[in-house]
Parts: C-alpha cells; sequence; structure tokens
C-alpha cells in the first residue's frame, strides 16, 4: 500500500491558484487550521471555497486569497460571525454564493455521486435563487408533478480536512461526536488531503474508537500529514478544545490593518511549529 | 400567584409554541427559546427530542448553560442527520431574526447590497429549508421598528406571501414571540396579527415598535406561567438566571 505521509507544506504545494477547493469541520469545530496556515505560506491566491466556514474562511479572506466563498454562514460558533469574513465582504471585496446549508449537503452530494445536480425543496421561495442567476428548478416527472431546486454538484479540485486519527495510507478516524461532513467533501474532489492530530500504525486504529467512527478510507485520501493541535484554534475532540482565548484575540485582531499587522507578525509570519510555540508563548503571558 | 417577570412570560410564550409538536426535534436558537422548549418538554409536550446543542439528544432537559454536565443520552443527531431529518418534516423551530416583514419573511444574512452589504451577518444557514420544510417560529428578544420592516433586505425565511408551489406544501410559519408580544399571521391574507400583549405591554406600544400596520382586531393579554412552571424555571431549568441576559428583570 502507498505510503502518503507527507508535511502540511507539502499539501499546500499542490494546490494551485483559482482552484475550487472544500474545507471540512463545521464553524469554528475541527478545522484543518494547519493546512490554511500552510496555504498562507505559499503564493496561492483566486480561491473559491466551499466550506461550513469558520476561521478558515476568515484567514484566506484576511490575507486576499480567496475570490469567491460558497457556504451556509461564516461562524466562530462562540461568536456569532467570522469579522475578517464580514470585514472582507463590507469592504466589497469578496465575492459569495450563499445557499441553505441543507443546500451544499446536496451540491457535495450531488458531486461524490458525479450527478449534476440532486433535487431539493431547500431555497425555494427565498431570495437565495436570486442571488445565484445560474440555479435552475427541476420538475418531477412523476403525477406529484412538484418544480423543485436543481442543486448543482458542488465538484472541488482539493478537499481539506483535519482528523483524530490516521494510518499512513489514508485511513482516517474522528474521535468526537460529530464527523461533519468530512467524508463528503473528500468524496466529492478530484484529491483529497488530510491533516491528523496523531498518525498510528493501522492495526491501533480500533484502539481509539469503533469501526463506525472510520470515517474516511483511503480511496478518498492522496496525502497525509500529522499536525499535532492542528486544529489550533478551533476544536478537535478529544484532542484538544477550542481555545476560546485565542478565539477573542483572533477575532479583535480584525479591528484594523495595524491589529491585524501585529496578529500576523506574532503568530504567522513563520511556520507551523513557530505558530504554536507563539500560540503556547501568549497563554503563558495572559495566564 | 408569585410575580412572573418579563423573561418568565417570555419563556412560557415559547414554550406554548411547542405544545403540539408531538414527537419531533425542538431546534431552539436564543435562550429564551431554549428555556421554553425545556419547559414544554417537562410540561406539555414530554415527547419533543432535545439536543445539547451538539451531536447528542439529551434523555432529560438540561439547565441553561449546563448542557455539557453529565446527563443521559438518548441518541446521536449530528448535523447531517438534523439536515436530512428537517427535510423529513420532524422538527420545529425557533430562529432569531434581524429582519421580518408582516408576510413572515425572515432575513438573518446581510443589511444593504449583495457585493458590498452594509452590515455581513451570519448568513442564511437553515433559514430556507427550516421554512419549507417544518413548523417555523421566530423569537425576537428585542421588538423594534429596525427588526419589524415592511421589506426584509434578503428573504432567508420563508414568509407566507412567497410561499407557493412546492414551497408551500409543508410551510408552516406561525407565530414571533417578542419581549413586548405574540404574534401570529392569521390577519388579512395571512398577514402579522397581534394575537397577544405581555402583560404591562399596551397594544399603542407594540404598534408604534413596529414598522408596517398590525392587524388589532383582537387582541389578548398574553398568559402568566403557572406556579408549577415558574418553579420549573427557577429552580430546575434556568437556575444561574441567564435568562435575564436576553430580557432584563
Amino acid at each position: 500500500m502507498r505510503d502518503k505521509l507527507v508535511s502540511p507544506d507539502e499539501i499546500a504545494g499542490r494546490l494551485r491558484s483559482g482552484m475550487t477547493i472544500g474545507i471540512g469541520g463545521w464553524g469554528s469545530r475541527r478545522k484543518p487550521m494547519a493546512l490554511v496556515r500552510a496555504i498562507l505560506r505559499t503564493e496561492v491566491r483566486d480561491l473559491t471555497l466551499v466550506s461550513y466556514g469558520g476561521p478558515d474562511v476568515g484567514l484566506l479572506a484576511a490575507a486576499g486569497r480567496l475570490r469567491k466563498v460558497v457556504h451556509g454562514f461564516v461562524s466562530l460558533d462562540s461568536i456569532p460571525l467570522d469579522p475578517h469574513f464580514r470585514a472582507a465582504r463590507q469592504r466589497g471585496e469578496l465575492a459569495v454564493a450563499e445557499y441553505d446549508e441543507g443546500m451544499v449537503l446536496a451540491g457535495l452530494r450531488a458531486a461524490a455521486a458525479r450527478l449534476p445536480f440532486l433535487p431539493t425543496r431547500a431555497g425555494l421561495g427565498s431570495d437565495v435563487p436570486a442571488l445565484d442567476p445560474e440555479l435552475r428548478t427541476v420538475r418531477s416527472p412523476y403525477p406529484d408533478g412538484e418544480e423543485l431546486l436543481a442543486m448543482p454538484a458542488l465538484r472541488l479540485d482539493a478537499a481539506l480536512v483535519h482528523l483524530n486519527r490516521a494510518d499512513r495510507h489514508g485511513n482516517a478516524q474522528y474521535l468526537g461526536p460529530d464527523p461533519y461532513f468530512d467524508d463528503l467533501m473528500c468524496a466529492a474532489a478530484d484529491h483529497g488531503y488530510l491533516s491528523c492530530e496523531r498518525v498510528v500504525p493501522t492495526e491501533e486504529l480500533l484502539r481509539g474508537g469503533p469501526v463506525q467512527s472510520l470515517l474516511l478510507d483511503r480511496t478518498h485520501v492522496d496525502a497525509v500529514a500529522e499536525t499535532p493541535r492542528g486544529a489550533h484554534f478551533t476544536s478537535c475532540t478529544p484532542d484538544h478544545e477550542r481555545d476560546e482565548a485565542f478565539q477573542r484575540r483572533y477575532a479583535a485582531a480584525a479591528a484594523d490593518a495595524a491589529s491585524w499587522q501585529a496578529f500576523h507578525d506574532e503568530f504567522l509570519a513563520g511556520d507551523e511549529r513557530s505558530y504554536q510555540a507563539a500560540v503556547d508563548a501568549a497563554r503563558e503571558v495572559n495566564g | 400567584m408569585m410575580d412572573a417577570t418579563r423573561a418568565e412570560v417570555c419563556a412560557t410564550a415559547c414554550a406554548d409554541s411547542w405544545d403540539d409538536a408531538g414527537e419531533v426535534l425542538a431546534s431552539p436558537f436564543g435562550l429564551i427559546p431554549a428555556l421554553g422548549a425545556r419547559l414544554a418538554r417537562l410540561t406539555t409536550a414530554p415527547d419533543l427530542l432535545l439536543t445539547d446543542g451538539e451531536a447528542v439528544l439529551l434523555a432529560e432537559p438540561p439547565p441553561l448553560g449546563r448542557e455539557s454536565e453529565a446527563a443521559t443520552a438518548e441518541g446521536w443527531m449530528p448535523y447531517r442527520r438534523v439536515l436530512d431529518l428537517l427535510a423529513g418534516g420532524r422538527r420545529r423551530v425557533m430562529m432569531g431574526a434581524t429582519q421580518i416583514d408582516r408576510h413572515g419573511n425572515q432575513n438573518i444574512s446581510r443589511i444593504g447590497p449583495w457585493e458590498r452589504p452594509k452590515v455581513q451577518l451570519i448568513g442564511v444557514r437553515g433559514a430556507p429549508g427550516n421554512s419549507v420544510n417544518h413548523v417555523t417560529n421566530y423569537w425576537v428578544p428585542k421588538h423594534g421598528v429596525r427588526t419589524f420592516v415592511e421589506r426584509v433586505d434578503l428573504v432567508c425565511g420563508v414568509g407566507h406571501d412567497r410561499a407557493t408551489g412546492a414551497a408551500g406544501r409543508f410551510h408552516d410559519v406561525r407565530v414571533v414571540v417578542t419581549d413586548l408580544a405574540v404574534l401570529d399571521f392569521a390577519g388579512p391574507d395571512r398577514t402579522m396579527r397581534l394575537r397577544s400583549v405581555h402583560p404591562g405591554v399596551t397594544v399603542r406600544e407594540v404598534q408604534e415598535r413596529t414598522g408596517f400596520e398590525l392587524d388589532t382586531s383582537a387582541v389578548a393579554e398574553t398568559r402568566l406561567p403557572s406556579a408549577e412552571e415558574l418553579a420549573l424555571i427557577r429552580g430546575r431549568l434556568d437556575p444561574d438566571g441567564l435568562r435575564y441576559r436576553e430580557v432584563p428583570a
């Protein structure tokens, strides 16, 4: 079996400007933040991002790497809206395709099954179709004759996800309460890229949880990176919870260009190791 | 009768929105709706399903703010199951509304133009799907003309005038509970009607804080919580008084 273990920077190096990328997790929960930080160290830009959005969207928006965001929301959970995303939108810098959360799910399922669309009731009657002139309806060929929304497939060039455990071949396991949509993101993508808290031998996977917790099989994963605390500052239960103090700091840094520059210089100017060291240093200073 | 606070009147009004829901998932957004759903579960709607706000269905209603303390799980409800379950209709929500109009169209996405919003809000979230799939109600903790508008900037939750065709098949937007009143859509052409004002609130006050004309032809007074309900709110469901963060005493 192929050994797919690489560094986060190697994964980021496989991305190209202009790609459509799906990011797993949900809001401020189990986001592949180390991979997002690795993207910030490349020159990749003009990305179209599909995400149940959180600080992944905010960080990439603040760095000017996004052309468009396809989403149902962009939230930090304990802070209702990502302020970097909000600021980019209010400056008129960021195009968005805003869908109902269930529409995003239907679009991913369509892509995963190689279907052009899936019918859904969600979105009908709302302003969502008016916001996306390419959306069409489809009429049931059966006697009900219902006219439903034809949610187009959200086909992805690449998916980035973060799980708790994985082996070197791309079998991966979540140990928290919710798989989110990480398996669908990978199934909807030409290439699945995985980071995990810890790489373990295959035979150790079932020591961590039942067989149903093995969310990803290796058909959906092209590369695996070990990134301990790699979802920081989002939650990655049970390995680490959300770092609320750090998240508040990240959010406050959206206030103006100077405070964002200071945040960038303190945390984002170096590699992942220096990021984690700076996080620890900041925690000691602030108790 | 003990004196009930405004927050407690609001909580029981929210609870009443679930009293005929049966065996469905209750999805409250906000502290007072969460209190209301749990109160309904302990009184009029014993078959309701409640979550911890993440992926666990809880066998017993937890106190507000203590959802993560050891509690008995009766099921698993990760986000994708919520999205599948709501399409099947076995759910009843009470959502927030940054704006709502006389037909029940709701906005939580943005204020101002699409390309460059004046205020970017949370996004449409699940509002389009919720409102066309199952009973949907709203909670507004501060009733005012900025919320109750003639026309919303973006329709997220679908109102009665737009619930036609397949969007109307399961559409059922019923009530809006606020810190002042309970409103429904029993006015002419299913427009917003003032159903009841909370004790101490006048019809005129509600109309002045609403940006369009309400049907006020039959306004009652919102009921007070019973002694049992007050005891449950104060002693069991919200001993820390978190309800006063949304509706000050």
